[in-house]
C-alpha cells in the first residue's frame, strides 16, 4: 500500500452499520437516502413519529416500531414490555389514546419457549396497564445462529382528540421546553446489564407507557405545540429533530436537566453523556411560557411526571440548533451524534 | 457526587476567573496536553470566562488523534483476518484508516468488539481458544499499566491466542519537540494529570527547568483547569518558571510504583511515529523481546503496510498550536465528526472534533 488514498467517508459507505440505528446523524442519513427516496409522500415527509389519517371527520393515528434488545430481560422491563410501551408512546406523543396495537415476532429457532412466555406475559401485562389490547400479530422462525432469541415488532393504531394539533414542526419561539424526569436510566440499565459494569446504586429502566401522563397535560390545554419522548440518539437528538423540524433556536439550562446520581456516575465513568443515552419513559413537551407552569403543575400530579422540569426555552436566534447554558454561565453546542457514542480511552 | 461536584462548583470557578482578570497584564499563551482537558475546557466553555490575554492552545496530548495512519490500517488488516477477534477501547474504532475503519470492519462480518480494559480481552481469549485475540494497546502512559498487566498476565497463565498491537506513546518527548520548535508560542504548560498519576511529575521537573519554562500539573474538571490556568498566569507575571502540582489529589512526585514496575517489566523505550507530528525519537513503548511472543505485528507480520497523511489535513499544526481548528479550510465542511479527515475529528478528545461538537457556534473568538 502506497501513496495518499483518501479516507473513506462514513457517509460514502455502501453497507448498513450498527451506527444507522443509533437515532444519530447516521439514522436521519438513512432516512433521507434510502426510505424517504423510496416511499416518498407528505404523511411520511413531515418526519413524525407517527403518520395522522384523517378518515370523516375522525383522525387516526397509526405508528410501527421494531425492537432489538440485548439482553432481552433486565432491571425495569423486558423486550416485551418495551415493544409495548415504545408503540404507546409513539401514539401519545401526537396527543392520541392509543387503542389497539399489533405484534410480530421473528424467533430464533431453540430459543426457549419459557422465556417467550415470559415475553408475552410482559406484552399483555404492559398493554392491560396502559388500556389498549394487542388485537393481532405474526410469527416467524429464523435458524440458529440468525438472530437474538427474539425481535419483536409492534404497530399501533389510536384515535387523535378533536382540537389536539401536535408535530415536531410545531415548536415556535417563547414556548418553554418541558422535560417529565430525570434522562439516561433507560440506556444505563441496559448497558450496565450488557456489559456486567457493577455499578453502585441499582439503575432501572425508565420504560413506562405515557399516554395517562399524556392525558392528563391534554385535559388542562390544547395548548401544547409539540411533544416527542427522547429514546435512543437520547434528549439530544430529539430536540435537534425538533429545533431542525420547526426552524427554532432551542436554549437548555444544564442545571435545570434532571439526572439521577447513579446515571450520572455511571457515565462520569464510562465518559458518556447522559443528553446522548436512550430514555424509553420520558417526554419533552413544547407548550407557550405563559401556561408552562400549569402544565408542569398537572405532570408533576401524575406518577410518571414527578420530576418535570422545565429546562430551557425556545427562541428565533440559531435555528435548527440547540444550545446549552451551562452552570457556569458559558453556552455550548448540544448536538445530535453521528453514530453510537462510544466510550473514551482514558 | 464527591471529588466532581466541587470542582464543578460555578462559585468557585468564577472567583478563580476573577482572580485570572485581576492578575493578567499582558497576552500569554498556554496549552493544555491532553486531550481530556481540552474536551472539558470546550464543554465548559472556559475560553468565555477567561480574560481575551489569555489564549489556550490544544496539545497532543489526544492517544487516538497521535496514532499514525500506517498503524490504523494496521489494525484493520489484522481484525480483517479469519479467525481474529479484534478488542479495542471503544472511540478507537472510528478511526478512518486510509481505505476503511474498524466499524466497517465489523459490518463486513470481522469480529471487533468495544473494551473498557485490556483485561476483557484476556478473559475473550481464555473463552475462545481457536481464535486468535488481538488487543489494540494504545494511549499514553495513563493506559500503558493496565495494557502491560494483561500481557504480563497472559505470559503467565501461558496464553498462545493473546497478542496486543502495542503503539504506546510518551508525554515528555512531544513537549521536547514543540518546546524546541522555532515557532514554538507556548509559554506556559497544563502538564497531563493522568500520565503524572502513574509516571510522577519528576520528568516535567526537568522540562521545566531545562526550557524555563513554567508548568502546572492539572486535573480534568473546569474548576482544575482554572486553578492551573491561574497559577501558570502567577508564575508568568512573576516571572517565575515552577513545576506547580495543582493535581495533588491524585499526583505525587514519583507517581504509581506498581505501575511503573510492570510497564518496565513488559515494555521498553522506543522510536515512535506521531500522526502529525512525525518520529519523534525514544518517545514510546513496545514489548521487550522476552514478550515478543505476544507482539501482533510479529504474530500477523504487518510491519510492512506504510501509508501516507492526506495532506488536506492541517492535524500537525493543530496538534502544535500552530493553528486552531477553525482556521483549516475543511473544518465543518470536508471534515466532520461523520467524515473526519484526520483523526483530532474522530475522538471526542480530538481538539477539532471538541470544537465542532461544543463551539462551532462562537468560531473564531471560543479560541482565545
Amino acid at each position: 500500500m502506497s501513496g495518499f488514498v483518501c479516507p473513506v467517508s462514513l457517509s460514502a459507505t455502501e453497507v448498513v452499520l450498527l451506527g444507522h440505528g443509533s437515532g444519530g446523524r447516521l439514522s436521519s442519513e438513512l432516512l433521507h437516502s434510502v426510505f424517504l427516496p423510496a416511499f416518498h409522500n407528505p404523511l411520511l415527509a413531515r418526519l413524525e413519529d407517527q403518520a395522522v389519517l384523517e378518515f370523516g371527520g375522525a383522525r387516526l393515528a397509526f405508528t410501527t416500531d421494531s425492537f432489538v434488545a440485548k439482553p432481552l430481560f433486565f432491571r425495569g422491563g423486558d423486550i416485551g414490555s418495551l415493544a409495548v410501551h415504545g408503540t404507546i408512546n409513539d401514539l401519545a406523543m401526537c396527543g392520541a389514546r392509543p387503542v389497539a396495537l399489533s405484534a410480530a415476532f421473528i424467533l430464533e429457532e431453540g430459543f426457549p419457549l419459557s422465556d417467550l412466555r415470559r415475553v408475552a406475559d410482559s406484552m399483555a401485562r404492559a398493554a392491560s396497564i396502559a388500556g389498549v389490547t394487542i388485537v393481532t400479530g405474526d410469527t416467524k422462525v429464523v435458524e440458529h445462529g440468525s438472530g437474538d432469541g427474539v425481535y419483536v415488532t409492534t404497530t399501533g393504531i389510536g384515535m387523535v382528540p378533536p382540537g389536539v394539533n401536535l408535530s415536531a414542526a410545531h415548536a415556535r419561539s417563547g414556548d418553554a421546553v418541558l422535560l417529565s424526569g430525570a434522562i439516561g436510566d433507560h440506556g444505563i440499565a441496559m448497558l450496565s446489564a450488557r456489559e456486567g459494569l457493577e455499578l453502585d446504586g441499582e439503575i432501572a429502566s425508565d420504560s413506562a407507557p405515557l399516554n395517562g401522563l399524556v392525558e392528563e397535560m391534554l385535559a388542562l390545554t390544547h395548548e401544547v405545540h409539540a411533544m416527542r419522548d427522547p429514546t435512543r440518539g437520547g434528549l439530544a437528538s430529539t430536540l435537534n429533530e425538533i429545533a431542525r423540524e420547526s426552524r427554532v433556536g432551542i436554549v437548555l439550562r444544564e442545571d435545570a436537566i434532571p439526572v439521577h446520581a447513579g446515571v450520572r456516575g455511571a457515565c462520569e465513568v464510562l465518559g458518556l453523556d447522559p443528553l446522548h443515552v436512550a430514555n424509553e419513559g420520558k417526554l419533552v413537551a413544547f407548550v407557550p411560557m405563559q401556561r408552562a407552569a400549569d402544565v408542569v403543575n398537572a405532570m408533576r400530579r401524575h406518577p410518571l411526571g414527578t420530576e418535570t422540569a422545565i429546562i430551557g426555552t425556545v427562541t428565533d436566534c440559531d435555528p435548527g440548533m440547540v444550545t446549552m447554558r451551562t452552570v457556569f454561565g458559558t453556552t455550548r453546542i448540544v448536538d445530535m451524534l453521528p453514530g453510537d457514542q462510544l466510550p473514551r480511552i482514558c | 457526587m464527591k471529588y466532581l461536584d466541587e470542582y464543578r462548583d460555578s462559585g468557585v470557578a468564577r472567583a478563580l476567573a476573577a482572580r485570572i482578570r485581576a492578575r493578567v497584564t499582558r497576552p500569554w499563551t498556554l496549552m493544555e496536553i491532553c486531550g481530556g482537558q481540552t474536551h472539558t475546557i470546550m464543554r465548559y466553555g472556559l475560553p468565555e470566562l477567561l480574560p481575551e490575554q489569555i489564549e489556550l492552545v490544544h496539545g497532543p496530548g489526544c492517544p487516538v488523534c497521535v496514532a499514525p495512519l500506517e498503524l490504523v490500517d494496521r489494525a484493520i488488516e489484522i481484525a480483517s483476518r479469519p479467525g481474529v477477534i479484534f478488542v479495542s477501547y471503544g472511540d478507537m474504532l472510528r478511526v478512518p484508516g486510509s481505505r476503511s475503519d474498524q466499524i466497517r470492519v465489523k459490518a463486513g462480518g470481522g469480529h471487533v468488539r468495544i473494551a473498557y480494559s485490556p483485561m476483557e480481552a484476556l478473559k475473550i481469549s481464555a473463552e475462545n481458544p481457536d481464535r486468535q485475540v488481538v488487543f489494540f494497546g494504545i494511549g499514553f502512559e495513563t493506559t500503558a499499566p493496565a495494557n502491560a498487566m494483561a500481557v504480563w498476565q497472559a505470559k503467565r497463565q501461558g496464553l498462545t491466542n493473546f497478542s496486543m498491537l502495542v503503539s504506546h506513546v510518551l508525554v515528555p518527548p512531544a513537549m521536547r519537540i514543540i518546546l524546541r520548535s522555532p515557532v514554538n508560542r507556548v509559554q506556559g504548560f497544563i502538564a497531563p494529570g493522568h500520565v503524572c498519576t502513574v509516571m510522577g511529575f519528576k520528568e516535567y521537573e526537568t522540562l521545566t527547568a531545562e526550557f524555563r519554562v513554567p508548568m502546572v500539573v492539572g486535573g480534568f474538571e473546569p474548576v482544575d483547569l482554572l486553578e492551573a490556568i491561574a497559577l501558570l498566569v502567577d508564575q508568568l507575571e512573576d516571572g517565575r518558571s515552577e513545576l506547580e502540582n495543582q493535581y495533588s489529589r491524585s499526583v505525587t512526585r514519583s507517581g504509581n510504583g506498581p505501575a511503573q514496575l510492570v510497564m518496565r517489566e513488559v515494555f521498553e523505550v522506543t522510536d515512535r511515529q506521531w500522526r502529525g507530528i512525525g518520529p519523534i525519537p525514544a518517545s514510546g513503548y513496545r514489548l521487550r523481546e522476552e514478550y515478543a511472543a505476544f507482539d501482533a505485528e510479529r504474530v500477523f507480520g504487518t510491519s510492512d503496510i506504510r501509508v501516507q497523511e492526506p495532506p488536506e489535513c492541517i492535524a500537525a499544526l493543530v496538534m502544535q498550536g500552530l493553528k486552531r481548528p477553525v482556521d483549516c479550510p475543511a473544518f465543518g465542511t470536508r471534515c466532520m465528526p461523520e467524515r473526519p479527515l484526520g483523526a483530532p475529528m474522530v475522538s471526542s478528545e480530538g481538539a477539532c472534533a471538541a470544537y465542532y461538537t461544543y463551539r462551532r457556534h462562537t468560531g473564531a473568538e471560543a479560541t482565545r
